[in-house]
């Protein structure tokens, strides 16, 4: 589909695109990948390519659902090489690689570990007006796996209805409802787990609902 | 309908999604039923620190600038595809005068020579080879209109 059909340049009608979703586009990647930097950088790349591939978009009206698919993409590949690096540098201070024998330990204990890996790239200070009870949320929304915090992310920060949700997920709205539950219900064993261990401010999940402190 | 069938209402009613008669059947079931109850309080409590929580926005420079960064990578972009085909376009034709020079040279032997043109060869029949498989698998591969 052509980028530029009201007589503008494309350039120009591509600044018109990209000055309408940033905002959209920065605070999605913000949430999925947890730092400023690294959402704008994934952000403004996401545009690039969209730029790049505009002849591969059917239909003017579909742009976001389309850019999103690119920039969801990034995001999660961005994460995953995040997650090998990570697994490298840790096995290099553990003292070297390992091998895959080496690596038999339990499943449960890599899928404890991932999560606190993931958590060390997620900035606590991208949360406004921070309180403890904030923070903590925020904490347990790094911990979830990549398609539970989406649809968190989507819903609870940029408040898209179901509809809006399963366009842009390419799914049925069934599958938004099933995953948010997953997503949730996993939030609640985070922060049920984290109330678990003993803090002497705990409530359940913190401090009760109009009592957060500033 | 079993408890199962409603934990999957559970979100589209926390979320405000059903309709007045959906709505009105589950809130009949979540009278008759503790555990759903339960359930559905440490929803609402999650849902409702969930939305507390929303994310610093940043400053106008930030934004002001956004469009220049995005500029500059599709202008980079540009150059660099521009550069990648004129080193080629350039490597190619600076080769291939070479190995004329070479062939025709009197001075260079004859065995340097026949070395020369079979590793031509041999590279190009190595390039004919993998297009020849790329170009096969490719249109042969019922996957490759799958978004990845």
């Amino acid at each position: 589909m052509a980028l530029c059909d009201s007589g503008q340049s494309p350039r120009e009608a591509f600044e018109v695109i990209v000055k309408r979703h940033m905002k959209d586009a920065y605070l999605i990647a913000l949430g999925l990948v947890g730092n400023r930097e690294d959402a704008l950088e994934l952000s403004q790349e996401a545009f690039y390519r969209a730029y790049k591939h505009y002849d591969q978009l059917n239909s003017k009206g579909k742009f976001f659902p389309w850019f999103y698919q690119i920039l969801r993409n990034l995001c999660f590949s961005h994460l995953r090489k995040r997650r090998v690096r990570r697994n490298y540098e840790s096995q290099m201070d553990d003292g070297g690689p390992h091998t895959s024998d080496c690596d038999c330990s339990s499943q449960s204990a890599v899928r404890n570990r991932q999560p606190i890996e993931l958590n060390d790239h997620f900035d606590p200070e991208v949360v406004a007006e921070r309180n403890e009870a904030k923070d903590r949320i925020w904490r347990a929304i790094s911990q979830l796996d990549e398609k539970h915090r989406e649809v968190i992310i989507l819903r609870h920060f940029q408040n898209l209805s179901y509809e809006e949700m399963a366009k842009l997920l390419f799914c049925n709205q069934g599958t938004v409802t099933s995953r948010l539950f997953y997503a949730r219900q996993r939030l609640k064993e985070i922060l049920d787990h984290e109330m678990s261990s003993p803090d002497p401010e705990s409530g359940v999940w913190g401090p009760q609902k109009g009592g957060q402190t500033s | 309908m079993t408890c199962q069938d409603h934990k999957d209402l559970m979100m589209a009613y926390l979320d405000d999604e059903l309709n007045e008669e959906q709505r009105r059947a589950f809130e009949e079931h979540l009278a008759s039923c503790p555990d759903c109850a339960k359930d559905m309080e440490e929803f609402k409590r999650l849902k409702q620190m969930t939305d507390c929580v929303a994310f610093v926005e940043p400053e106008d420079r930030v934004w002001n600038e956004y469009w220049n960064h995005v500029y500059n990578r599709i202008e980079r972009g540009t150059g660099w595809i521009l550069f990648s085909l004129a080193a080629m376009a350039l490597l190619i034709y600076g080769g291939f005068l070479l190995i004329e020079t070479i062939i025709a040279d009197p001075a260079v032997g004859v065995l340097l020579k026949i070395g020369l043109l079979a590793l031509l060869a041999g590279l190009a029949i190595l390039f004919v080879s993998v297009l020849r498989e790329r170009i096969y698998f490719w249109s042969r591969d019922r996957y490759r209109d799958v978004r990845r």
